[in-house]
């Protein structure tokens, strides 16, 4: 679904990122516009997770260098909560559990704070219910877990649908997909995979990070990077992504070396 | 003042500490009771009253609380209330409860309670009437479980026993509705020594909300004792809402006696008071009896909020569940020491301790201290304590969704307040006490 047209929505120029004094992400350029899938891949502590925990607003992520714009605007300008009323969403590598928070509560209370952003209606608790409800039959989620506290005692799938079914619920114009698939067996990443197929539309966009290629088999990316020590080293279609399944990482690190040695 | 009994309790020897000296004035002037038996024991609280002095942060029962602030008030005994209307106690009234009993000033209040229509085997009245109808039950419990040999606030009150509350439940009967006992100060610097007796017989249920409350903002002096004994197989649940006025001193005892297979579950909410302290003492005295023991302490400004607990295991297969939890703000400081003994022979005991405690800003000051003392080998004991702020990952994960910080500081101060809260098993006091954790939290804020 490129088209070259389409509204850019986020684009990182050069972009640093230290975690406890220590630089992770070394200088990362990206444009995702509106209609893309872009899936960011790479070995283990190459900084995908800090890249995407950085565009999120985690404190613990401190920005040393470049930018980022989102729909124009100055990303790092925002708070975490303005970021996600404008549109960002990040679905959480290991979701976090807030006992004592009731899931139906902080879910009606995520979806109506970004309606209202959006100058849309809020829901009452028996609208939201219903609402909910339909949401969660789409993610095949057993509607139990409204009752009980946010993710807490959630077994890892569980989790992720929570994640996705959040996502579905605040329509993001720009989802980031943290190792979404990890964790989850054939049939959740089944689940998963259409739930996220179906929130996809022209005018917005999913980042997804993993480490394999499996998720790709179900929701294909238009371009696939590779990253590596805080950087993106090389860029491709679907077919980077199966050839990094058959032949490792090992390739294209050696291939980056080179060219930066030439 | 009224005038000199003269059959006044006459062990007059002079006090040993001033304060106590003086806050036993008036209390030679109660009249003999007509029973020899509480005669004797009030006597023996007097003498021992009379020997011990107000505790100071050199004894280690007392190393974190220091209750010189209470000395320097003249507290006196409150010989009679005003006369106060429904209206004036109606935010306190708790609709699940249709029997309740009204202390003003620690004096029964008839017009204020509500004990029509008790059910079979219940019985709910004033402790000063219920030694005359009920002496024999009353007998061999009242003043026998709140040990005040070593205790001055427990010898004081003991002293001063006369009004108060008096629950029995039969043999294998269920009080359908919560027991309200409600405590309310109402004029200043006055002392008041409320005393609950709670005798749950074998097989029967009851849940008990005793609850002390405030008119005013001014200073004055709860100083309560509360007996619970429950036969074998009885199940009570006890609500401690400790709702003082922020100026006040409030430090109550309660001792709690587990029949075998019993089953005791205290939710104590601490929010009041300048400065507290709860002395929560339960004898597990049957086999397999079961104790759940929750604490939630919500202190701010300079409110001090101290919880001593001590569960016994004197004999075999009995479990306990405690959770502790402060929520601290400001420059206030709250303080826990939960103590656990397995006797000799108590094997296959049970027990888990947590103390968790959140402190909302740099002043705010917890002293959290576990104390197992364990006797017997075959048992699972188990005690942990942790002192933090809110959760980084959980705030960014709340706002990473929209909440703004402030929304997200104060559901999480909330949440944490809840675990205990919700677990109350009466719905109009757990909404009313999530309101309130709400409101303190966004102060907080």
């Amino acid at each position: 679904m490129i088209a070259r047209e389409a509204k850019v929505l986020l684009e990182v120029r050069g972009l640093q990122v230290a975690v406890a004094g220590v630089e992770i992400v070394k200088g990362i350029d990206l444009v995702v516009r509106a209609g893309e899938i872009h899936a960011i891949m790479g070995p283990n502590g190459s900084g995908k997770s800090t890249f995407a925990k950085a565009l999120a607003g985690h404190p613990a992520y401190v920005v040393t260098g470049g930018g980022v714009l989102f729909e124009g605007r100055n990303l790092f300008e925002l708070a975490p909560e303005e970021r996600a009323r404008a549109g960002l969403f990040l679905g959480f590598q290991y979701p976090v559990e807030v006992p004592g928070v009731g899931n139906s509560a902080f879910l009606r209370l995520a979806y109506n704070t970004v309606q209202a952003t959006r100058g849309k209606d809020e829901l009452d608790p028996l609208e939201f219910d219903d609402f909910v409800r339909g949401k969660m039959k789409l993610l095949d989620m057993d509607p139990g877990f409204l009752d009980r506290s946010v993710n807490d005692g959630f077994s890892g799938g569980e989790k992720k649908r929570n994640e996705i079914l959040q996502m579905a619920l605040l329509e993001p114009r720009l989802a980031i997909l943290d190792e979404t698939d990890s964790g989850l067996d054939i049939d959740a990443l089944r689940v998963v995979a259409s739930g996220v197929n179906r929130l996809f539309t022209p005018d917005n966009a999913m980042v997804l990070v993993t480490h394999y290629q499996r998720l790709l088999n179900y929701i294909v990316p238009d371009y696939v990077h590779v990253m590596e020590g805080g950087r993106i080293i090389k860029t491709g279609d679907k077919a980077l992504a199966l050839e990094l399944e058959s032949r490792g990482y090992d390739w294209v690190m050696e291939e980056y070396r080179a060219r930066v040695a030439a | 003042m009224g005038e000199e009994e003269a059959a006044g309790m006459s062990t007059a020897v002079a006090a040993k500490h001033p304060y106590v000296e003086a806050l036993l004035k008036g209390c030679t002037e109660l009249p003999h009771s007509p029973l020899s038996w509480l005669d004797g024991r009030r006597a023996a609280a007097l003498e021992r009253a009379n020997a011990l002095t107000i505790p100071t942060t050199r004894e280690e029962e007392w190393r974190f609380t220091d209750i010189t602030p209470l000395t320097r008030i003249p507290f006196r005994p409150g010989r009679s209330a005003p006369r106060l209307t429904e209206r004036d106690i109606a935010r306190f009234e708790t609709p699940e409860a249709a029997i309740r009993l009204t202390f003003v000033d620690g004096v029964f209040s008839p017009e204020l309670s509500a004990t029509a229509g008790l059910p079979y085997g219940v019985l709910v009245k004033n402790l000063a009437a219920g030694l005359e109808t009920h002496c024999v039950p009353v007998e061999p419990h009242l003043a026998r479980h709140a040990a005040f040999e070593r205790d001055v606030f427990a010898a004081l009150n003991t002293c001063y026993l006369r009004d108060g509350a008096l629950v029995i439940i039969a043999r294998n009967q269920d009080c359908p509705t919560p027991v309200h006992l409600l405590f309310v100060a109402a004029q200043k610097e006055i002392a008041s020594y409320p005393r609950c007796l709670v005798i749950a017989e074998a097989g029967s249920r009851c849940t008990l909300i005793e609850d002390y409350v405030a008119l005013g903002e001014d200073a004055y002096f709860s100083d309560p004792v509360t007996e619970i004994v429950l036969g074998d197989g009885a199940r009570v649940t006890h609500v401690k809402l400790q709702r003082e006025a922020r100026s006040a001193f409030h430090i109550a005892t309660c001792a709690v006696a587990l029949g075998k297979d019993a089953e005791y579950a205290s939710h104590t909410v601490t929010l009041g008071a300048r400065i507290s302290r709860y002395n929560l003492s339960v004898v597990q005295q049957g086999e397999g009896a079961r104790a759940r023991i929750d604490g939630l302490a919500l202190v701010s400004g300079r409110q001090l909020a101290d919880t001593h607990s001590f569960m016994d295991h004197a004999r075999p297969a009995g479990k306990c569940v405690q959770l502790h939890k402060c929520i601290i703000g400001d420059a206030a400081h709250a303080v826990f020491n939960g103590r656990i003994v397995v006797r000799p022979g108590a094997q296959l005991t049970d027990a888990a301790q947590e103390s968790r405690n959140l402190l909302l800003s740099g002043t705010a000051h917890v002293d959290t201290k576990p104390q197992l003392e364990i006797f017997a080998d075959d048992v699972r004991c188990s005690h942990g304590a942790t002192v933090g702020q809110l959760e980084q990952e959980q705030m960014f994960y709340l706002r990473s969704r929209g909440l703004s910080e402030a929304r997200a500081h104060n559901l999480l101060i909330y949440a944490f307040g809840a675990e205990i809260i919700d677990r109350i098993p009466v719905p109009s006091l757990v909404a009313q006490l999530g309101r309130t954790v709400l409101e303190q939290a966004q102060t907080a804020a």
